[in-house]
């Protein structure tokens, strides 16, 4: 059971994005604790990516505030993110195509010789063993990524995260374009980075999933935070009708 | 392809070419370019492959080969540059108008060793900093590079012939004159130890690749393929210097230099030009590009971002600041192209660089970079450039008319490029 009596680990306070005069997010408040998995559900457009993003650099919002470790934070790139040791896998996996697993793995924080190259022979070396880890069947090491099935680039932008020591992840659908086995594969991921005490967002369209992987559900629906619940709490058809209807089920409001 | 791939070398489908990992579209250039010498060599019964004529191909080459590995990086990252022919010709002005009027007029005389090393800092300094200004241009103020520069083009063409009010200006100091190429080389002794110098830096190379690899226990070449790999780049670097060493000074240029020292020439003494100074610069930046390239994080941050902008600047890659980098590096090399055009007339001109533009980003598009970005290399642009350069020539020896000339090579771009298509969808490659 997540212990939730200290400081949460990041809290969202009253966020607001528009775009253009359409509030994409109208006032949502979200928290998550250390060793949590909050899930984030809602319909397309319902404003769930729009909240993550800017909790991940990528848009800037317009009111509300981060805090992190109880301390208000200010993020406005994904450079800043990464210094709060928040990252994120993409829904459309940000890899660069024509790079191979361990650039990908390594971009934008370039393992380094002395003489300030880029030591690629280290970064393989690294990806190796990090895939060893997570992906056993992982082999294309030399081919540029786009050579790579789905999963196979799922687990590299995995390994991204885990191999940065990510206190904060934040996953967009990360089991959207995968088969049976990855999938599981990625479950099994998050229990072990869960006990390890990372606290985790994780973007949701299937309620099943959400009931097996995560803690807590805070359901939007048009720009608006309907609700948080504990998912042990409430059943399936509790939380579709929070996602189709808006409305929160009677008795457990976390 | 892909199972290809996966089972590794113990893979049946296995030639030597995939022993050796050479890149197959860069066997294709080399022999597109090995196809073109040789049919020339035949039209002109034999007179295209002598020293003296791949020494004039190589000086006439490098200007544009210069620009061209700059024109790497900016196509790789999804951008184009129309200005460079016109940015060579601002930064050829300043330089000349450094040498001829300003430093003169500040009290440095004609003939001074400051002369031609303050006038190509000028000259760098100005080059980077247009560069620079289409850079913030392109990647802040978010204007398409091909407006940008086709602006630039413009702009730029015109403040050279406003700042020397389209007069020739020269002539150019003695010193900046000799990276022109025929003026300045190095002698045949010097070019040997630059061969051999180059040479066992190849091969220290290889060595601590494979080191490297051994350490972290990846499978490595066999020994052999190495070995072989060495042999090949040795030839090759030392039959380029003896071709360019075999180039002999004419017997009257000898004696004229002997007169001038007071000597009188022994009879029968002989001397070949070795290799051009301008030469071994386009060798310095080409080496230098490729670094920059493959071993640091610039490079690798120019193709991510070629490949996938928005992965790029989702990784924390600042991709505005890298645009204007990659500009201001192109900028720099159009101001060392610069030098080395102008240096190669002896004035600068008001038409120098006319129609670099399209020479430079036919010579990147034939070397293999794509234009949709993330791919291309160093070395494919400057073999484009000489291929480019070597049509251009052998036609001329042949005698086609100009027209023709430009027809063909009009062609050959376009068709260049759809060999590249097809044989990118054929392996899968797109």
């Amino acid at each position: 059971m997540v212990d939730r009596t200290g400081t949460p680990l990041v809290e969202m306070r009253d966020v607001s994005v528009s775009f253009g005069g359409i509030k994409a997010v109208d006032h949502v408040t979200v928290d998550l604790y250390p060793g949590e998995v909050v899930g984030l559900l809602g319909h397309n457009g319902a404003g769930k990516s729009t909240l993550i993003k800017c909790l991940s650099g990528a848009y800037s919002m317009d009111s509300g505030e981060i805090l992190i470790d109880g301390k208000p934070v200010d993020i406005q790139n994904p450079r800043d993110a990464r210094k709060y040791n928040i990252e994120t896998i993409y829904q459309t996996l940000a890899l660069a195509d024509n790079l191979d697993s361990a650039s990908n793995l390594f971009l934008g924080r370039e393992l380094v010789t002395p003489m300030g190259f880029v030591d690629d022979a280290q970064m393989e070396a690294e990806t190796r063993k990090i895939m060893g880890r997570l992906n056993p069947n992982f082999r294309k090491f030399a081919d540029p990524v786009k050579a790579l099935s789905g999963g196979q680039r799922q687990s590299v932008a995995i390994a991204r995260a885990v191999y940065f020591n990510a206190r904060i992840l934040i996953m967009d659908e990360p089991t959207a374009a995968l088969g049976p086995q990855e999938t599981r594969m990625v479950a099994e991921l998050i229990q072990q980075l869960k006990a390890q005490g990372i606290g985790i967002f994780l973007i949701e369209h299937d309620v099943h999933s959400v009931m097996d992987l995560c803690d807590r559900a805070s359901v939007m629906k048009n720009g608006q935070l309907v609700g948080t619940v504990n998912v042990d709490e409430v059943t399936d058809e509790d939380i579709l009708s929070m996602i189709i209807l808006g409305k929160n089920p009677a008795p457990a409001t976390a | 392809m892909a199972n290809a791939n996966e089972t590794g070398p113990s893979g049946a489908r296995k030639n030597i070419f995939k022993t050796l990992e050479f890149d197959t579209r860069l066997l294709g250039m080399i022999g597109a370019f090995v196809l073109v010498c040789i049919v020339f060599n035949v039209l002109t019964d034999g007179r295209f492959l002598t020293p003296r004529n791949i020494f004039n191909l190589t000086i006439q080459t490098v200007s544009v080969a210069i620009m061209a590995t700059g024109m790497v990086f900016v196509i790789v990252t999804r951008h184009i540059d129309l200005s460079v022919g016109a940015l060579l010709a601002t930064c050829s002005a300043v330089m000349a108008m450094t040498q001829t009027q300003i430093l003169p007029s500040l009290g440095l005389d004609y003939g001074s060793a400051l002369m031609a090393p303050v006038a190509i800092l000028v000259g760098l300094l100005t080059g980077g900093l247009i560069g620079a200004f289409h850079g913030w241009l392109v990647g802040y103020l978010t204007i398409p590079a091909f407006i940008v520069t086709l602006g630039g083009f413009l702009v730029w063409r015109n403040v050279a012939w406003y700042l020397t009010s389209g007069q020739t200006i020269g002539p150019l100091d003695d010193n900046f004159q000799m990276l022109g190429g025929i003026g300045g080389t190095m002698g045949e002794t010097a070019s040997w130890i630059v061969g051999l110098l180059a040479v066992a830096a190849t091969c220290l190379a290889i060595i601590q690749a494979r080191r490297a690899r051994i350490a972290h226990e990846f499978p490595v070449k066999p020994v052999w393929a190495e070995g072989m790999l060495m042999a090949i780049a040795g030839v090759l670097i030392l039959g380029f210097v003896a071709t360019l060493n075999a180039y002999q000074v004419p017997t009257r240029v000898l004696a004229r230099s002997f007169e001038e020292r007071g000597e009188v020439m022994p009879e029968g003494f002989t001397q070949g030009y070795g290799i051009p100074l301008s030469v071994l610069l386009l060798i310095a930046v080409a080496v230098v590009m490729t670094l920059v390239a493959q071993r640091t994080r610039l490079g690798r941050y120019i193709f991510a971002t070629g490949g996938n902008p928005d992965a790029a600047e989702l990784s924390g890659i600042n991709t505005r600041l890298l645009t204007v980098k990659v500009f201001t590096i192109m900028g720099v090399l159009c101001a060392l192209a610069a030098l080395v055009a102008s240096a190669r007339l002896s004035f600068h001109s008001n038409d120098i660089g006319t129609l670099d533009e399209l020479r430079v980003i036919a010579a990147a598009v034939i070397g293999g970079t794509a234009l949709a970005g993330g791919l291309g290399t160093i070395y494919g642009a400057i073999l484009g450039a000489l291929i480019m350069q070597s049509l251009q020539s052998g036609m001329a020896m042949v005698g086609v008319d100009a027209p023709f000339q430009n027809i063909v090579v009009g062609s050959v771009l376009v068709l260049a490029v759809l060999i590249d298509i097809l044989y990118r969808r054929r392996t899968g490659d797109t």
